[in-house]
């Protein structure tokens, strides 16, 4: 391999990288929600697209930039808190399985709504961030993915924090530690739920925003969610860190084959390449690379 | 108990004659090869050592009480003999081969049978269902496909044993209902058929009496005795209740803290300074009466 | 064997069975005589496929407690299979079904194999894997397809012993038949020696591993059989339905459907099938129709359908709440009530 083709590998490596931010964006909405309601939450894919054309739809019909962003933000939170309060707390004590399946119709249900009040036809969103690549050592680099992907960490950084540093964050780990202490020491476990959900709005608005610049507003931008899946079994249901890392491992390996192994086969394979590497994960560690170990009790 | 025989062709056992071993039980002689032999046995979880060293062995047709405080290790033991846990060292001698870790689906074909300390039936089947799913393990191939005779003939073996363990246990009434309507003292005696069905040579009774009224208590007391005195298998018997085990057992074990700290019969371990500390704490007077 | 102890004598023609007989009589001798074209093409035939992949699913997750989100690939395995046989090979008809089925039941004992290793959600989006990837193969490579350029095959005739299943009605009975004849060995299945090893799996992993029921191949036989019927079912529905096949038909929405139709009728039931692929099939008919009344026609088409998505999305979050246990239970009720009303008078 001589010297550029070796700098062609790390340009796609490093490209692959910033569009696993991407995925990790959108796994990290995922994770939230599984972490306190162990739930698997398919309306994530619904609720980008959601919040992506009510961000969108509004800059449209001339409401400033920043106005916007609020007004969306409320509305996302708005949501989040009707989604808690009508489909999970009936569901409550109910079977994962169960929960999850409620959330494959509730993704319909936004997803179809989305589009009857904001129309189907595809809106370019633009961020004012520039599209222009810029090189660093003979590698090109995409400012958008950079900016973008700085943008996730910053995001992740104030998700982990608040986890960390604030009461509300820490009951959110108490709750995912034992659902049945958590109330016993008077947690009020349906304002956690609440808050959470609306913290998976806002997640899903910054990544709505960020694909949305990227692919344009519309019906597909729900389908990212099917980016997002194998990172989570990669990463592991429960983990922000294995989010990140799984979204890195994807996003690279998936660009890689695609440049390398795609044309002998004919390409368009990132449609299942990331399920594959998951997968080949998974058969040697079960429950992901940083999920909980599970240790049955008989 | 000669009922429990088998009377179908199809299901004896590859193994040694059932007939030879409905002979009464009479005292437990110390030259026959054990039932199972355990020979320094330790596990940790993390750092956790939840079982250090462990080693005794259980006679063939001996009552083996194991008991100990909460958290003493118990149930990791019982995980580990029935390969749910892999020990990280010590070996176990079972059916006179040695294992360092018993692979979970050849216990039925060892002749090892266990119960659940928290049930561990089958909510959707039957009562009859659940006691049959004992003998699952020894239906020939494909004898699962429907329109097959062979098909038909297991499930009408099966049916035929299954009515013998419900009467043996009282449990007939019950055989068409679906097993997650029965009170729970009934549910542990399902749990014991479904152990049983498949004549086992030992026994792993987790936790037995857990969760259990006085009366029933009794009863389930009566049905060890009864199916090591007829049948001439051997029990380990897994309880933390120390005055349960007493008058039942032939000999008991005594762990905490993952480790054996006494090993004899009743009466000896009664008088153990070591189990009364770890008991009563350092101070107790002797467990008088011991329950 | 449902292991009926002491198995009373029961009488040949139970309530049931005779409900069952008549519902048959109708279906093989009233319908062709008497159903409109619109109603045997627009309903019952992707009616009876939609019930079949329902049923195979059913197996796998209702019974054996594997979920599974790729039903759809299996269907188009099951429909480019039977294609390329009737091309390239050129087998009668009952050898066509046959080989359709078991590579389909290959293909789905393949991407099964995860089961053995994974559980819950982690399985539920490896089955993903089997719909990406299959969708992308028949895709993909042309000979699939015998390279045909729009990528949309039209299914040929299917013909047997001088009949051939041209006609409307022939393939509504060719489907029907296919369909009842698999319905009653998956009855035979499940209520035989079977059906301990699949709910004790399904129930009680550890348990049933520790008592001896092998679990790995239970999980193994379950995902062959179930992708196997489900193969089935996607022949019926490209060669008896629609009469043509694409890669498109088989997406991911038709897997969720499936899955929709095996909760909503009831899991672990096998009329469970046939109840949600009715509502499944019929709902969206009389969604359109009635919004065609209420609004007069002044809703478009694409307005119609995103309601659709809607209304269906939110009938399965209510059917979770209100009736966990899908419209069989329901049926169950009706029934019971009905009898005892009988019984009074």
């Amino acid at each position: 391999m001589d010297w550029y083709e070796f700098l062609f590998v790390i340009e796609v490596a490093v490209g692959g990288l910033l569009s696993g931010v991407m995925y990790s964006l959108v796994a990290i909405g995922f994770v939230l929600i599984y972490k306190t309601s162990g739930v698997l939450n398919f309306a994530q894919g619904a609720m980008v697209l959601f919040a992506a054309l009510t961000f969108v739809s509004l800059v449209e019909r001339g409401v400033p930039f920043a106005l916007a962003l609020v007004i969306t933000l409320l509305i996302m939170g708005l949501l989040g808190l009707a989604i808690e309060r009508t489909v999970l707390r009936p569901l409550a004590n109910r079977s994962p399985m169960t929960l999850f399946m409620a959330t494959l119709g509730l993704a319909w249900v936004i997803e179809g709504g989305a589009q009857l009040i904001w129309g189907t036809q595809v809106h370019a969103l633009d961020l004012g961030i520039s599209n222009a690549p810029f090189e660093i050592g003979g590698i090109f680099i995409s400012n958008f993915d950079l900016v973008a992907a700085a943008l996730a960490l910053a995001l992740v950084v104030v998700l982990t924090s608040f986890f960390r540093f604030t009461r509300t964050g820490l009951s959110f780990r108490a709750v995912a530690d034992d659902t049945f202490a958590a109330i016993a020491i008077g947690l009020k476990l349906n304002r956690i739920q609440a808050a959470v959900w609306t913290a998976a709005g806002v997640v899903a608005l910054v990544a709505g925003l960020l694909w949305g610049a990227r692919l344009g507003v519309q019906f597909s931008l729900s389908l990212v969610v099917l980016k997002a899946l194998p990172v989570l079994v990669l990463g592991g249901f429960d983990s922000v860190p294995g989010a990140i890392v799984a979204g890195l491992i994807i996003g690279a390996s998936e660009k890689l084959a695609e440049v390398y192994l795609g044309p002998y086969v004919g390409g368009g394979i990132e449609g299942w390449f990331a399920y594959v590497v998951a997968l080949a994960v998974l058969l040697i560690r079960p429950q992901g690379l940083f999920g909980r170990k599970i240790t049955e009790r008989f | 108990m000669t009922g429990l025989a088998l009377s179908e062709p199809a299901l004896q056992p590859e193994r040694r004659s059932f007939a030879s071993r409905i002979a009464p039980v009479t005292p437990v002689t110390a030259s026959a090869a054990p039932a199972l032999q355990l020979s320094g046995i330790s596990l940790a979880f993390g750092g956790i050592r939840a079982l250090k060293d462990v080693s005794f062995d259980v006679r063939p047709g001996e009552i083996r009480a194991v008991i100990g405080p909460n958290g003493a290790g118990k149930s990791s033991l019982v995980n580990v003999i029935s390969g749910l846990y892999r020990a990280d060292t010590g070996r176990i001698v079972l059916g006179g081969e040695s294992f360092a870790h018993v692979p979970p689906g050849r216990l039925p074909g060892l002749g090892v049978a266990r119960t659940f300390q928290n049930l561990a039936l089958f909510p959707g089947l039957s009562v009859a269902e659940n006691i049959a799913s004992g003998l699952v393990f020894r239906r020939p191939a494909f004898a699962w496909l429907p329109f097959l005779p062979a098909s038909r003939r297991e499930g009408r073996a099966t049916a035929i044993r299954v009515r013998e363990i419900a009467a043996f246990l009282g449990l007939e009434a019950h055989l068409p209902r679906l097993v997650s309507t029965l009170p729970f003292g009934l549910q542990k005696q399902v749990e014991l058929a479904r152990a049983m069905i498949a004549d086992p040579r030992l026994l792993l009774l987790d936790e037995p009496m857990a969760g259990l009224t006085g009366t029933e208590k009794a009863a389930m007391a009566a049905h060890i005795r009864a199916i090591r005195d007829r049948l001439g298998l051997s029990v380990i018997l897994i309880e933390h209740d120390i005055g349960v085990v007493m008058g039942l057992s032939d000999r008991i074990v005594v762990l905490d803290h993952g480790e054996v700290i006494a090993d004899g019969r009743p009466d000896e371990v009664r008088r153990d300074p070591e189990v009364i500390r770890a008991y009563l704490g350092p101070d107790a007077a002797p467990l008088a009466g011991a329950a | 064997m449902s292991l009926a102890v002491e198995a009373p004598a029961r009488p040949l023609l139970t309530g049931q069975r005779l409900a069952i007989l008549a519902l048959l009589a109708l279906a093989f001798l009233g319908v062709p005589a008497f159903a409109s074209p619109w109603t045997i093409e627009a309903i019952l035939l992707p009616f009876l496929a939609l019930s079949l992949a329902g049923l195979g699913l059913n197996l796998l997750t209702g019974y054996a407690g594997q979920v599974s989100l790729g039903s759809a690939a299996f269907m188009a395995v099951g429909a480019y299979a039977a294609f390329n046989i009737q091309l390239r090979l050129g087998l009668p008809l009952p050898l066509t079904f046959l080989f359709a089925s078991t590579t389909a039941a290959a293909v789905g004992v393949i991407f099964g194999l995860p089961s053995l290793r994974l559980k819950g959600f982690y399985l539920a989006v490896s089955t993903l894997a089997a719909q990406f990837f299959l969708q992308w193969l028949f895709n993909k490579f042309g000979w699939f397809s015998n390279y045909s350029a729009s990528g949309v095959i039209s299914a040929p005739v299917l013909g047997f012993a001088g009949i051939t299943f041209d006609s409307r009605e022939s393939r509504y009975l060719l489907a029907l038949t296919t369909v009842t004849l698999i319905t009653i060995f998956v009855h035979r299945l499940v209520n035989g020696p079977a059906r301990i090893n699949l709910i004790a799996v399904r129930d009680n992993e550890t348990a049933a591993k520790v008592i001896g029921v092998p679990v790995l191949r239970t999980k193994l036989a379950a995902f062959a059989l179930s992708s196997a019927i489900i193969g089935i079912a996607g022949v019926l529905w490209s060669f008896t339905y629609l009469r043509t096949i694409e890669p498109e038909g088989f997406n991911l929405d038709r897997s969720f459907q499936i899955l929709f139709i095996a909760i909503i009728g009831g899991l672990a039931t096998l009329r469970g099938a046939f109840l949600g692929a009715g509502l499944i099939v019929v709902f969206p008919l009389l969604l359109s129709r009635g919004s065609a009344w209420i609004f007069d026609g002044g809703l478009d088409a694409g307005s119609v359908q995103l309601t659709q998505r809607i209304v269906l999305g939110a009938t399965i979050v209510t059917f979770l709440i209100l009736e966990p246990n899908g419209l069989s239970s329901i049926l169950d009720r009706v029934t019971a009530r009905v009898r005892s009303l009988m019984g009074r008078t």
